[in-house]
């Protein structure tokens, strides 16, 4: 195969003007005008270049996919041919591709949706360390919609055993709505045996949710293989754009609308089709797919490396989540740091020219423990001092180079500033 | 960087002096509302956002430090206990020297920074002889904040930058519209930023409970009874809630408030007059210890006015002898050392002295 990575873009590329001048300045001399090391790929990851030429083609095209003139029709084929190229990927077929704003609505739509439909049963079981699209969803429906609420718990590396949801189902299984299991994590980069867990719920003929965000594009997502009632998928999380989606939902499941409207998307999911954002999310889809072997291979190599020289750097550091290996996301390493609080580490690390996350993209910005770590067993002041590092598409080892060499330093930094 | 104007110009100049700035926003709050509504408040969800494109605008990085739980302990709950002692509190003391120039300025130092940069409207000036900084008022002697900066030490001086010292405010907001920042024409905070609506009162009633007691005469007669001591202030006219005028036809003034049977003392307004403060926790900036006696300008209250006084040092409390006596010295408050503009040092109020023939002394609890 072809390498391919050369196709990509780089977040900023060698031949860019102000590349040589950063490697010359002092690491502490820097403008806040973009970055040189992109180690947050699981927060967003660089369009591919196919998928933003097909969309800026398509956006200088007209016509909404629900008119049923010429316009619209030529509109409404590339929605639809888009939509039997994301189906094909992921095991479904075309009428269970239901598109939507992104991975936020379509698990709003599968756990809201989902919930509502069942009029009689009332409890809902989820991880505690689902993303807070669920996380939140699940919540709310507790608080305020009269769901009985279930957090199944994880062990130390974040997995979740069928046995123990299977237990968990038992105690009621008659009064259970939905099961919600994200299908990789998005902090620690936790597998979960998806195939079993979506075994245990149909057994019982519960719907089974997987959020799959994380785990479309490295790992085999397959929603007819894996059993799953319903599987959330967001496009710039594989290289399409941001603002696009889809919930891949079973025949025979009839979720309650979040939104109402024109009836679009067979009455599940009503606005006007982002014709263009379909389009460039189903040319990432099929890339990544046809990539995705060698991709992971190559990620995994890569973060294998990161692991090692951050242990080499900081030996005290702490890997969370499982050990390299098939439980764990191939471009996901996240560690902590003793003594060190999370936020100091970013900034230190951010003045360098590194990005990466502390947590999730969407709970940065305020100290918070993560709950990840916490459902996991790890205390306050771990789940506070941690970082997650993450690759994509467009890593190279000189990212991994690059943090290894100002890790240390950053980390004794941030031990003096102690935590607050 | 606040969301405010002050800071955002003070941001501006800093890079534009060529310094290399990272602006900071102190989430204070434990509940941050979404909006800042008019002029009260502070450190909202539409302040941090204000403080980001200000940030954007000037071309510096931007990060939100959480600081609530420290301000909750060192700021707020300092502010309640205080009331509750029958003092007066300045919180925004509190905040520079344990917020701003402590909790803030240890993690940037720590983090690599020199400084802390605010838009506190002050200057720092060169001492001639030693070199170390001084706090100076700002030109603007109606936005001049010297008098909460004067809490801090040398060493918070030595790591501290007031670039706006040496405008007006409608300098500093006509550079603000020139410089393209959107706060320009915000409104100033006013009052306790973390008392959204202002009401005092309120805020302390929720916090200590309603404590109604007597309220007595100069004589120690009682003349009627409030529902929380906590809400009145020395030297407060209005809301005493009496009905009847005193005797003598005179306004009555709350003379002090002794917290624990919940006692507000009122009297005339001569009852107010002092002549003697002592204050403890001095600090000096701008001048030695005092253990012989100056000549200096004291200061007893935010924006209040200035009295010549002279002051020294008796063992770790700064005594102050006013030339002519001030009204309104209420204990909790800062006491400020002026020479000129400049801030030779300052201590927190706990004794006055009431010029009576008895010479009683109205001490701090």
């Amino acid at each position: 195969m072809a390498n391919l990575e050369s196709v990509s873009d780089r977040p900023m590329s060698a031949d860019h003007p102000e590349h040589s001048a950063r490697l010359e300045q002092a690491p502490q001399a820097r403008r806040d005008s973009g970055s040189h090391v992109y180690l947050d790929h699981a927060a967003t990851t660089p369009m591919l270049p196919e998928a933003l030429a097909a969309m800026v083609s398509e956006l200088a095209q007209t016509g909404n996919p629900s008119s049923l003139h010429n316009a619209g029709r030529r509109a409404r084929r590339v929605v639809e041919e888009s939509r039997e190229r994301i189906a094909r990927v992921y095991g479904a077929r075309p009428s269970e591709v239901v598109f939507t704003s992104g991975g936020t609505e379509a698990d709003n739509l599968a756990i809201k949706g989902l919930y509502w439909a069942r009029q009689s049963r009332r409890a809902i079981l989820a991880t505690s360390i689902e993303h807070h699209a669920v996380l939140d969803c699940v919540s709310w429906l507790g608080d305020h919609q009269g769901a009985l609420v279930q957090w199944l718990p994880v062990d130390s590396a974040g997995l979740l055993s069928p046995e123990v949801l299977r237990a968990a189902v038992e105690r009621d299984p008659g009064n259970v709505a939905l099961i919600s299991v994200m299908w990789a994590n998005n902090e620690v980069g936790t597998v979960q045996p998806i195939d079993q867990l979506a075994k245990v719920a149909s057994e019982h003929g519960i719907p089974f949710h997987s959020d799959a965000v994380q785990a479309a594009g490295q790992l085999p997502v397959d929603l007819a293989a894996s059993g799953a009632t319903a599987l959330t998928i967001s496009a710039h999380k594989i290289g399409g754009p941001v603002g696009v989606g889809a919930l891949l939902l079973a025949r025979g499941e009839d979720p309650v609308p979040v939104l109402h409207g024109g009836g679009q998307e067979r009455d599940v999911r009503s606005g006007t089709l982002d014709a263009a954002s379909i389009l460039a999310f189903a040319v990432a889809v099929e890339l990544a797919a046809e990539r995705r072997a060698e991709h992971a291979k190559r990620v995994s190599r890569l973060r294998d490396s990161l692991i090692d020289r951050v242990r080499a750097v900081v030996p005290d550091a702490i890997l969370n989540g499982p050990e390299p290996g098939e439980y764990r996301l191939p471009g996901n390493a996240h560690f902590s740091f003793p003594g060190c609080e999370g936020d100091a580490l970013l900034m230190l690390l951010d003045a360098r020219g590194i990005c990466c996350s502390t947590g999730s993209a969407c709970t940065a910005g305020i100290a918070q423990p993560s709950h990840v770590l916490l459902a996991m067993g790890a205390d306050r002041s771990r789940a506070t001092g941690s970082l997650r590092f993450s690759l994509g598409h467009t890593s190279r080892q000189e990212d991994v180079d690059a943090l290894g060499a100002v890790l240390g330093e950053v980390v004794e930094r941030a031990r003096r500033a102690g935590r607050s | 960087m606040s969301g405010g104007v002050d800071s955002a110009v003070a941001a501006a100049r800093a890079v534009a002096a060529g310094h290399e700035v990272t602006g900071v926003h102190l989430a204070l709050s434990m509940n941050p509302s979404s909006y800042r509504s008019g002029a009260r408040g502070c450190c909202t969800l539409e302040d941090a956002r204000d403080a980001r494109r200000a940030a954007d605008v000037i071309g510096i990085p931007f990060y939100v430090w959480d600081l609530a739980q420290r301000f909750a302990a060192d700021v707020v709950d300092d502010f309640v206990a205080e009331y509750a002692r029958g003092n007066t509190p300045n919180p925004c003391l509190r905040c520079n020297e344990k917020i701003k120039f402590a909790a803030v300025l240890d993690r940037a130092v720590a983090l690599g920074f020199d400084a802390v940069c605010t838009g506190h409207h002050a200057r720092l000036v060169t001492g001639a002889a030693s070199g170390a900084p001084r706090l100076a008022r700002s030109v603007d002697l109606a936005k001049d904040q010297s008098y909460v900066l004067a809490v801090l030490n040398r060493a918070q001086l030595g790591r501290a930058m007031f670039p706006l010292g040496d405008s007006t405010k409608e300098q500093v907001r006509a550079e603000a519209a020139e410089r393209g920042l959107a706060v320009a024409d915000k409104p100033d905070s006013h009052d306790i930023c973390f008392i959204a609506d202002g009401d005092t009162r309120g805020f302390l009633r929720s916090r200590l409970g309603a404590a109604p007691g007597p309220i007595v005469d100069h004589d120690g007669r009682q003349i009627g009874r409030h529902e929380g001591s906590f809400g009145f202030t020395v030297g407060q006219r209005r809301g005493l809630g009496l009905g009847r005028p005193a005797p003598d036809g005179k306004p009555r003034y709350v003379i002090d408030i002794e917290p624990v049977s919940g006692t507000v003392r009122v009297g005339p307004a001569q009852a107010l007059d002092t002549h003697d403060i002592t204050a403890v926790r001095p600090v000096w900036t701008g001048c030695d210890p005092p253990y012989d006696p100056i000549e200096a300008v004291v200061q007893l209250r935010a924006h209040g006015e200035t009295y010549p006084a002279t002051c020294w040092l008796d063992g770790d409390s700064l005594r102050v002898r006013l030339h002519s006596p001030a009204r309104g010295v209420a204990r909790g408050q800062a006491a400020v050392l002026y020479a000129g503009e400049l801030v030779l040092g300052s201590g927190t109020i706990s004794e006055r002295l009431d010029p009576k023939d008895d010479g009683s002394t109205l001490s701090s609890h």
